[in-house]
């Protein structure tokens, strides 16, 4: 008999057991090693959604759980999507999630390409590169609220170096027009690197020969860089927008750390909002029809999304 | 035009996941745009319409 893993396997598997087991059909086999992952699924995920969207539909709230729960149809919903409010945090998280997609991708991709170049100390920068995504949200968010500081922050002291605008002139966290700007900033900062990664793991799943075969066709660089560079880097590149994409639309610690929503509430994204509605102000139910309005929306996009990236993939 | 419609009619997975997805990408422009309350007010209603739309067209049979 050889020594392979699966007779060791079977040699090391009790007798009892094997006993047992020899009965059963593949499939039931099969159904016994992913049971306690769709018993975990349905457990964390499922039942929470389901028991989210009948909460939804009630005046629920989880600081009086003795109070009597009234079931109030769809008015959570209109309440919110009526409110100029949650229609404005809605603005603040559409331009932080644009605006960090465009940067995030266009300086990703950059860096991605520079550094797929070969050249001296191309790991060093790489690792360089790489080590604000490995920083917590919460250190990144407290250090940069030292780099914003307009006394003592050098984010000022480089803006008046570059500028020539006093750096005690201008708040980036303190203003109504700067503060949106200054988290798209931080993110952008944070999460780049991310993007590089996937960028750099396309780029360096392209072959050789598909380039050298453009210098004999006598492609240019310029050439090149559309019809075999971008097109095959493009599914890497939609994988990276979707990730980021859905995480920046949940986007809280660093937003919290940095400007609490503030000033005003200009910074306040839709999550930000749904903890106070959840846990600051206890209203459950209303929270929960919130909660599914942003979770049908994030689904929604994420379905085409995914949709597309197939058909990318397929050319 | 006219092969959009005849897959419509068909029930066909192509445009038809084409018609959810529009929706889907409506819905969420009016949830996020700047300029009027009753767009936002009216967006979850279309995204969850195309989304439901979606998964269930997802099952329709290719187009020839």
């Amino acid at each position: 008999m050889t020594d392979s893993p699966l007779t060791r396997a079977a040699e090391a598997t009790p007798p009892h057991l094997a006993r047992r087991i020899k009965g059963l059909s593949d499939r039931a086999i099969a159904w016994i090693f992913v049971a306690p992952t769709i018993f975990l699924l349905l457990a964390i995920n499922i039942f929470p959604l389901i028991w989210t969207i009948r909460l939804s539909f009630t005046n629920f709230r989880a600081n009086r759980p003795n109070r009597e729960v009234e079931w109030v149809g769809l008015r959570n919903y209109e309440r919110i999507l009526t409110d100029s409010d949650i229609w404005l945090n809605m603005q603040a998280t559409a331009h932080f999630l644009f605006w960090t997609l465009f940067f995030q991708v266009l300086i990703g991709f950059t860096l991605a390409w520079l550094i797929n170049k070969k050249f001296r100390g191309n790991d060093l920068w790489t690792t360089i590169i790489v080590l604000p995504m490995m920083l917590s949200p919460a250190v990144v968010g407290n250090f940069w609220t030292f780099l914003y500081q307009p006394q003592i922050g050098l984010f000022n002291y480089a803006i008046e170096f570059l500028t020539g605008t006093p750096a005690s002139s201008f708040e980036m966290l303190g203003s109504v027009t700067l503060a949106p700007w200054a988290i798209v900033i931080v993110d952008t900062w944070m999460w780049t690197p991310f993007v590089m990664l996937i960028c750099l793991a396309g780029l360096r799943s392209i072959p050789d020969y598909i380039y050298e075969a453009a210098e004999i066709d006598r492609a240019s660089k310029w050439r090149q860089f559309w019809t075999i560079t971008v097109p095959m880097v493009l599914p890497f590149l939609m994988l990276a927008v979707l990730f980021r994409g859905i995480e920046n639309f949940k986007m809280f610690d660093l937003v919290v750390q940095l400007t609490g929503g503030g000033p005003g509430s200009i910074t306040e994204l839709a999550s930000i909002n749904l903890k106070r509605e959840a846990f600051e102000k206890w209203r459950t139910g209303y929270s929960s029809a919130y909660a599914i309005i942003l979770f049908v929306t994030v689904f929604g996009l994420a379905s085409i999304y995914v949709k597309a990236l197939n058909k990318v993939k397929e050319r | 035009m006219t092969g959009f419609l005849k897959g419509l009619a068909r029930l066909r997975r192509g445009p038809w996941e084409f018609l959810a997805t529009c929706l889907i990408a409506l819905g969420v422009v009016m949830l996020m745009q700047p300029f009027v309350l009753w767009a936002f007010t009216y967006s979850f209603i279309v995204t969850l319409i195309g989304t439901v739309m979606f998964i269930i067209v997802s099952h329709f049979p290719e187009g020839e």
